[in-house]
Formats: C-alpha cells, structure tokens, sequence
C-alpha cells in the first residue's frame, strides 16, 4: 500500500514536471518569446556553425538587456532553443519538424549554409512558420515562392559581380577575360551563375571555366592555364577549402595575374594562414565592420566588432554579424506585428524597411534582402607583412583604394 | 574535352612533372596499404583518415613555430603508437575473420577518426606552410613548386629505409614470414601477434609520413581522407600485393592519369576519372586478385 502510494505520487511527479515543461517550450511563454534553431555545432560546418550561434547569442544577451522586444504593452524577451543538425540536411529537416510539431516553436532562425536553408524551408513553409535566415545565399531559396523565408543577406549570384564590374570600370568601360574556377556546390554555383551575368552583360569573355570537386585541394591544372592564357581576372570560390587552396598555389607557382577574387577569404583567415602570399587578393564580403551602417542596439560595426571580440575572443566574420542582424529583425517585425500570430509577424517580416549594424534591410517578394550591396576588400600588407583586410569597392564604403594591377610575383 | 594539354609542349611537360611527383606521394601511402593487406589480408579503408591524422601532426607542430618539415619525423613515431593501438584495439578481433569484416571495421574506424579529427581539431581547412619556395624549368615555362619536389624526395627516402628494414632487420623478416605462411611462422617461433600490431603501425607512421607532407603540399580537413584511401586501393590493386616497383609505377601512372585527365575532361572530373578508372580495372581483373595472403618483398 505504502509503495503503491510512493509509486503513484512519484509518476504524478514526472507527469506534472513534463507537462510543464511542454508548456515552458512553446512559442510564447510568460515574458519570453522562444525561437528555434537548428544549427551545426557538429561535423563539417561546424566552425560557421558556431559562429552562427554566437552571434545570434550576442544579438539576443543584447535585445533583453535593452528592454525586450515591446508586444500589445508588454515587455517579451529572446530565448532561442538550439538543436545541432551535425552539418547533415536531413537531420535539419528533422530537427526542425521536432521544433515546430514537438517544442511548439513557432518563429525559427536559419541554420548555417545554403545547403541546410534548403532542407529546411519547405518544413517551415508547410507549417507556416516565419524564418529569418542569414545564412542561406543560394538564389535557388529565393526562387520557388517561398512566403515564410526571408534572409537579411544579399543573394550568392552577387557576391563577385561588383568584381567584375570593378574591372571592368579599371578597363576603361571595355570588356575583360576572365578564368574562373567554382566548387561544384549550391552556393559557388550560383556564384558562378552570377560571373556570367555579369560578363554578358559588360561584354567580357570567360576563357577559363573550371568545377572543382568539392574533395579537390590541387589547382595546380587550372592554374597552367591561367599562366599560360593571361586572362584579366582570376575568379575563384571553392569555400575556404577554395581560397586557402587558391592562394598557396598561385604563390608556389608564382602566377602573375591582374585581378584575384574570391570568396570566404575571412572565413578561411586567409592573411593569418598565408600572410604575404594573400596579398592583393580581392574578396566578396556579406558585411565589414568598417561600414557606416547603424542601428540603436550595436550602434556600428566597430562597436560590434568590439564587443563581439570582448565577448567570444575573436574578430567577427560576417556570418556572425548576418546572425545577429536577423534577431534585430525580428524584433523590429514582432514590434511592428504588435502580435504573436504568425500570418502577422510574416507580414510585418515582409513590410520590413530598416538600417542595422549590417547593413539596410528590405525583402524582395522571393525573400532576399535587396538593400544591402555586396563589398569587397582587398588583402593589404604592411612592410612587417602584418595583413588586413580593407574595403575598397564599392566607392561609397571604400576605406582604402583598390591596388590594381596587382604587382608580379617577380617584383614583389 | 580540351585537348590544351598537348597544344602546348610545356604544359605537356608540366603535368607530367606535376602527376609523377604526385604519384610518388600517393605510392607511399599504398605501399602501406599494400604491405599491411598482404600480411594480415586486411583492406584498410581508414587508410586516407591516418593520412590526414598525421598531417594534423604536423600542423599542429607548425602551429607551435616548428616547421612543419620536422612532422615527417615526428608524424611516424605518434602515428605508429596510434596504428598499435588500433591494431590492439580492433583490428586483432578481426585479423583472422573473412574480409568484409574487416572491411567493415576498418569503415568503423574510418568514420570514427573522421568525427573525432572534427571534434578535437574543428572543421577549418588548415595548412602548414614551408615556405620552400619554388623551381623554374625550362625558361620558367614549367614551374615545380619545392614543397612538392621534397614531398616525393622524402616518400622516396622512406620507401628504400622500409626496404631495407624489411630486409635486413630480425622484424622484417618476421614480418615476411608471417606473409608468406603465418601458421607456419608461428610453429617456427615467429610471434604473429607481434609482427600483425608491428604491420599495423607502420602502415600508419608511413600514412604519418604522407599526412605530414600533404599538409605541407596541400590542405587537410577532416573529411578529406577518403580519397586517398581510394587512390592507395587502385594503386595496389594494379600493382599487385607484392610488387613494390608494381606500386611506386602505378603510383605515379595515377598521378599523371589524373593531372591529364584534369586538363582534358576539367577538374569537375578528376577525381571522377580516378574512381572510373577504378571499376574499369576491377572489370578487367574480375576480381582475380587472390584472396590469398601474399609475399610482399
């Protein structure tokens, strides 16, 4: 009788304890608003994976020390539930079926790469859950009518376009020729798809155009015809794998070309991992801190870059910083909304016309940020062969000028 | 289809230079492969994972202000103590069962490493720099950058010591016997279970090696083992088990297989064409490849 009475009281228990802590995990609990993410904190992407996370960290310590996010009266605050997707898509799509059907998230954040966005866009679609990604450039996302996905960055076929319009320009308005190498993934793809966009329409030639499998780490035959053709432009985007590959092979080889761009080259901590050898190289960047851009919460991108350092011990790449925009925007939709219904929050995510930290922020119908321009930086050295990054297109953000041609290895 | 590679006479020269340079590095890895299948008659598929496993090594050494030239040294002597103890570990539960199981546990052993490499050295693309500098021939039209040249020296170097050692030396010759006719080597005194775990860690100082050099020539990354495991099997399957001119030939035939094909069908199909290959040869030997354990000289 006694154990009977030990037992029955023992299940009832865990049974309140469970269902309060369903309760506890849906979407808008007392004074907090929870979000759901699944992110890479393990396998391959796990690097951006983390920087993604710190950065969505930052932004939500941020907005609840500032006052919370100001709903119908009321004062909510950020929480955010993290699942680890293990860098794999279907384990993301998964995971974020578990978030909306099982912990009742209602509002999502994007994981890390334009991969997982993939996997997990049609289960947010299907549930008509509101996602703000910042991770996902791939054009592909943003072409198939989307209602519920709205990323705060500019769309991967940018990311090298303002490159080769910048050489264009330095050509005196004539068309260049141009060798490119991409990964054979989404996002270096669409990358590419972009390139020639652009070359057709500044009338320029690819004379080199060149996959790279994704488990390749030798350029050496791309780069005998890029010594061997001279072409004006060297594009290449392969990830970090890509640029680190890149630049080590371009110095061993000693090829001589005018223009080098790339992308992931801060992802890839191109100027501490080849110091000199990086030099001149041009690289497309989501964000710099050197921009102007401004907002209350971060105030600028010096004072991010700044706290963020003093916080995590490290420089922000960009993908922390689109991290921390989308909370930003978020907030200002919830605010906007004044409600928790999701149609509204996706309204008001869609009206969105704001300036963070970041950049401008305003969706296209297909849910790609249309105000915020790709920059580009160029890896620039000082005698001692200390390297920094700096902007130098496009000119209204420029904090240094382009070096063009670039020198030859045999003058340097 | 791009047939620039034969336009151009130096270009030809090039990746002809490039892929037996390349190929040499790829024969010491199989050399391995080969002498730890035809011992113990086991398929390593985690091969490429101790490959890069050392080349950590050696990043992390170059990490600390040692240049990472010292891994070739370093990188055996841990990888060695890593290869026994796998051995100790796995492998002799295995060493005398069919070959798929060792096949699969070698698998485990592979996607094991891969996780742990993640784990403990995160997913950056690193690589350790020589600064070696580079070759100009031909009027600077054909361009070999050193760390490449140093990489097939020293694959070399430790090819004709492990010759000579399997030779000359007491372990060597044990370790032949054991090839030859294990039971019969154990009646003779030979301890097998000794030469097996001895097998097993000098394949992995020789991936040591390798590792240590591909982080010096190229990157590492967690996940970027499996082709070398692939390269070093059709290496040895060409080749033959105990065939050590087989493997350093075929080894750089792959290399410069590879650089033509990168030129002619594009880099999309480089690795492609190396796993093409691959079935073609298999087809063709129709798995004639005895199961049987063989000598390796």
């Amino acid at each position: 009788m006694k154990i009977n009475k030990i037992i029955l009281s023992f299940i009832s228990a865990v049974a309140i304890l469970l269902s309060t802590s369903v309760v506890s995990f849906a979407k808008v609990v007392g004074d907090k608003i929870v979000l759901g993410a699944a992110i890479s904190l393990t396998g391959k992407y796990s690097s951006n994976g983390v920087h993604t996370q710190n950065g969505y960290n930052m932004a939500v310590d941020r907005i609840n020390s500032m006052g919370g996010v100001k709903v119908g009266g009321k004062t909510y605050k950020f929480e955010i539930i993290y699942y680890d997707d293990e860098s794999n898509p279907k384990r993301a799509a998964q995971l974020a079926e578990r978030l909306i059907s099982q912990d009742g998230v209602e509002f999502m954040l994007g994981p890390y790469s334009s991969g997982l966005t993939k996997a997990i866009a049609p289960v947010t679609e299907k549930y008509g859950v509101p996602m703000v990604e910042a991770n996902g450039a791939s054009r592909s996302l943003f072409t198939k009518g989307y209602k519920y996905l709205f990323a705060v960055l500019a769309p991967a076929n940018l990311y090298l376009d303002v490159a080769i319009r910048t050489a264009v320009e330095l050509n005196g308005g004539k068309g260049v020729r141009i060798a490119q190498a991409f990964e054979q993934d989404a996002f270096s793809q669409d990358v590419r798809l972009g390139i020639l966009d652009a070359a057709k329409e500044t009338g320029s030639e690819i004379i080199i155009d060149d996959k790279l499998p994704k488990e390749l780490n030798d350029m050496a035959a791309t780069l005998v015809k890029v010594k061997q053709m001279k072409p004006d432009v060297l594009v290449v985007s392969g990830h970090t794998k890509g640029a680190l590959t890149a630049i080590r092979q371009i110095a061993e080889m000693k090829v001589d070309v005018p223009m080098l761009a790339m992308t992931h080259c801060d992802a890839a901590k191109l100027s501490k991992q080849h110091g000199k050898n990086s030099q001149y190289a041009l690289c497309a960047s989501q964000w710099h801190k050197t921009l102007t851009y401004k907002d209350d919460f971060f105030k600028d991108g010096m004072t991010y870059a700044a706290d963020f350092q003093k916080e995590f011990g490290y420089d922000p790449p960009y993908q922390s910083a689109e991290s921390s925009a989308a909370l930003l925007v978020f907030k200002d939709a919830f605010e906007r909304a004044n409600s928790f219904d999701q149609k509204k929050v996706r309204d008001a995510l869609a009206a969105t016309n704001m300036q963070t930290f970041y950049g401008n922020i305003k969706f296209a119908p297909g849910g790609q940020n249309v105000d915020k321009p790709m920059v580009l930086f160029q890896v620039m050295c000082d005698g001692a062969g200390k390297c920094e990054n700096k902007v130098v297109a496009p000119l209204k953000w420029a904090s240094a000028k382009l070096i063009h041609p670039i020198p030859k290895w045999s003058e340097r | 289809m791009d047939f620039m590679v034969f336009q151009y006479p130096m270009i030809t020269v090039q990746a002809c230079l490039d892929g037996i340079l390349l190929g040499i590095l790829f024969a010491l890895i199989a050399y391995g492969m080969a002498l730890q299948w035809g011992v113990m008659n086991i398929i390593n598929i985690a091969q490429g994972d101790l490959v890069i496993l050392g080349g950590y090594i050696a990043y992390f050494m170059y990490l600390y202000g040692i240049h990472p030239a010292w891994g070739v040294i370093v990188s055996p002597i841990i990888m060695y103590f890593v290869g026994v103890g796998i051995y100790k570990l796995v492998i002799n539960k295995v060493v005398d069962r069919d070959l798929f199981i060792s096949i699969l546990a070698t698998f485990g052993i592979s996607i094991l490493f891969m996780q742990l490499m993640n784990f403990a050295f995160g997913a950056d693309v690193v690589l350790a720099n020589s600064g070696y500098g580079t070759t100009f021939l031909f009027d600077s039209a054909v361009v070999l950058p050193n760390s490449k040249i140093f990489s097939a020296f020293i694959s070399i170097l430790f090819a004709i010591c492990l010759v000579i050692y399997m030779k000359k030396s007491k372990l060597g010759r044990a370790i032949r016997a054991t090839a030859q006719n294990a039971r019969a080597a154990k009646i003779l005194g030979v301890d097998t279970e000794k030469v097996y775990a001895a097998t097993f860690g000098i394949n992995a100082a020789l991936c040591g090696v390798a590792g240590a050099l591909i982080s010096i020539t190229f990157t590492i990354h967690p996940y970027m083992g499996l082709p070398y495991t692939i390269r070093s099997f059709m290496i040895v399957i060409v080749a033959g088990l105990g065939n050590l001119p087989g493997v350093a030939l075929s080894g750089m035939g792959l290399g410069v297989f590879e650089e033509f094909a990168d030129y002619i069908l594009g880099t999309e199909f480089r690795i492609g064409s190396v796993f093409l290959l691959l079935v073609l040869i298999l087809v063709y030997r129709r798995f004639k490849l005895s199961r049987k354990r063989e000598y390796l000289k």
